[in-house]
């Protein structure tokens, strides 16, 4: 489904991203961990097309879109929740589900699918989203990408500042996506453990290189690499 | 009290003149973030090429028409050739190449059509409404002007809340990597934000341009009390730059009208400054929402 090779990615001096693979197949969730400025955020932004890699390829659907406008690669059914809740705060919560779903016309979802799915965002739908809470705008965002019915959902940090119960639901959720829907996530998260509950697959980046690439059981099982890059 | 409402009405048709240059700068500010110094100069232009053809035509409406049409190429144009270059780059940087697009535009057109102040006519007639013997200080063609000035604004507000055109515009104005993302063509949007507002801008100069007369510097002035407007609603509030408009509109003529029409200029800038040092913000700027 989606498919990363060998990805270069450099911010002038810094090398952001130094030979990245990974394969993230339709229904299974792949977590990417790591410390801040492992190169997480980054490997997100190079696959959605925000940042050019300098070397390596990005496949959607067996398909090269390493050099693909942003539009068109988001067409093509990536979806990207970028960090901190991209939630535009001047429209409404309706207005910015109503956005994510332009670019599809009538294939996207219509939005009482998304409010069956975050039922809190329906009384909130008239009000601008300045107003909703963090996990509201978390669901709201996500909300937002599934409107669109992609194949590959990017995931940047969703946990960030959630109480833990919300946490708990959020990944619950992320699972269920992948197994209802089909859809194949990238989820790359702080929250190591967390994440590993609901992921097939984890991979560990540590100054831009995969350090570790295994099952979440074995990754857990890991001490040494517990202790050195997922902080638990 | 007559004179009260001459004035006051007097203030309202002008008043609607700025907030149509006010609504071209506010649309520019909140899709690029670019305060359009050359919009002045912009509107001169379409004004000239309006001027020309209902001169050839003898037609009003034609020469209106011309004048949208041109203004949204103009704007366009403007967008994709000169400004998208410094869209992404300091602030200072559009604004020098604003002046200097300014300087051009009047130099060029002071070298094809010359510094003659030219007439340009009136939609309606000019002798005002009578009212129990007395005429008022307001015409058939102010009634125009203010019709006119509420329609763009209505059919704005309209573009902006209920069409996925409008929501897109918004979105890529507040967010534009966020929209990016969404499939929205940012750049795009940035262009039709251009040439609506240009276009917006067309209509003011057309307005205006039988009290002023056409020459290449005649419609700085209008320029000035439209920023000023502007600021006073907030610079990225639509709204807010119509309300205003009719604010800065009625003080500059109860000014004009009490104190002489020398002091009008200097009552904008006083409403500029105090607005500056008193709210900054304007008066309905949408409040920025603070990080938690």
């Amino acid at each position: 489904m989606l498919e990363v090779e060998a990805l270069h990615t450099r911010y002038g001096p810094v090398h952001a991203l130094d030979g990245v693979s990974l394969k993230v197949e339709a229904g299974s969730v792949t977590a990417v961990l790591g410390a801040n400025g492992a190169g997480k955020t980054t490997l997100l932004r190079t696959i959605s097309g925000l940042v050019r890699p300098t070397e390596g390829r990005v496949f959607l659907h067996g398909k090269d879109i390493t050099r693909t406008p942003i539009v068109e690669i988001v067409r093509s059914g990536c979806a990207h929740v970028p960090e901190g809740r991209g939630v535009i705060t001047e429209l409404t919560v309706e207005e910015n589900l109503r956005l994510g779903g332009l670019h599809r016309g009538s294939e996207a979802s219509p939005p009482s699918e998304i409010y069956e799915l975050f039922p809190q965002l329906v009384e909130r739908r008239t009000q601008p989203a300045s107003r909703l809470s963090g996990g509201e705008r978390q669901m709201l965002s996500i909300g937002r990408a599934l409107i669109a019915r992609p194949r590959v959902l990017l995931l940047d940090e969703p946990s960030l500042g959630l109480a833990p119960l919300l946490v708990a639901q959020l990944m619950a959720t992320i699972r269920g996506l992948a197994d209802t829907l089909g859809i194949a996530v990238l989820l790359v998260e702080q929250n190591a453990r967390s994440a590993l509950s609901v992921a097939n697959h984890g991979i560990v980046l540590n100054l831009g290189k995969v350090v570790a690439d295994r099952s979440p059981a074995e990754l857990q099982s890991d001490e040494q690499l517990r202790h050195a890059y997922l902080g638990f | 009290m007559t004179t009260f409402v001459d004035y006051t009405l007097n203030g309202i048709s002008t008043g609607a003149i700025y907030a149509a240059v006010a609504l071209a700068l506010v649309l520019i500010w909140r899709a690029t973030r670019i305060v359009n110094f050359a919009q002045g100069a912009m509107l001169m232009i379409t004004t000239y090429i309006a001027l020309a053809v209902t001169n050839k035509t003898g037609s009003y409406v034609l020469g209106f028409i011309v004048a949208l049409a041109s203004g949204l190429l103009l704007g366009a144009l403007v967008e994709r050739l000169l400004m998208r270059r410094v869209e992404d780059g300091p602030p200072l940087n559009s604004v020098i190449v604003a002046l200097g697009l300014y300087t051009l535009l009047v130099a060029v057109a002071g070298m094809i059509w010359s510094d003659t102040p030219r007439p340009y006519p009136n939609a309606f007639s000019i002798l005002g409404y009578k009212v129990g013997g007395t005429r008022l200080l307001f015409a058939p063609d102010d009634l125009f002007i203010v019709v006119v000035v509420i329609l763009i604004a209505a059919a704005l507000a309209a573009l902006f809340r209920y069409t996925s055109l409008g929501l897109q515009m918004r979105a890529a104005a507040f967010k534009p990597e966020v929209a990016r993302l969404l499939g929205v063509r940012v750049g795009r949007m940035f262009t039709y934000g251009w040439a609506l507002a240009a276009m917006v801008g067309a209509i003011a100069g057309v307005l205006v341009a039988p009290s002023v007369y056409v020459a290449p510097n005649n419609f700085d002035p209008i320029l000035i009390t439209g920023f000023v407007a502007a600021v006073l609603g907030g610079l990225d509030s639509p709204p807010g730059a119509v309300i205003g408009a009719l604010i800065v509109g009625l003080i500059t003529s109860y000014v004009s009208g009490y104190e002489g029409s020398a002091l009008e200029p200097l009552a904008a800038f006083v409403v500029l400054m105090l607005v500056l040092m008193v709210k900054p913000t304007g008066l309905f700027s949408a409040t920025k929402e603070r990080r938690v």
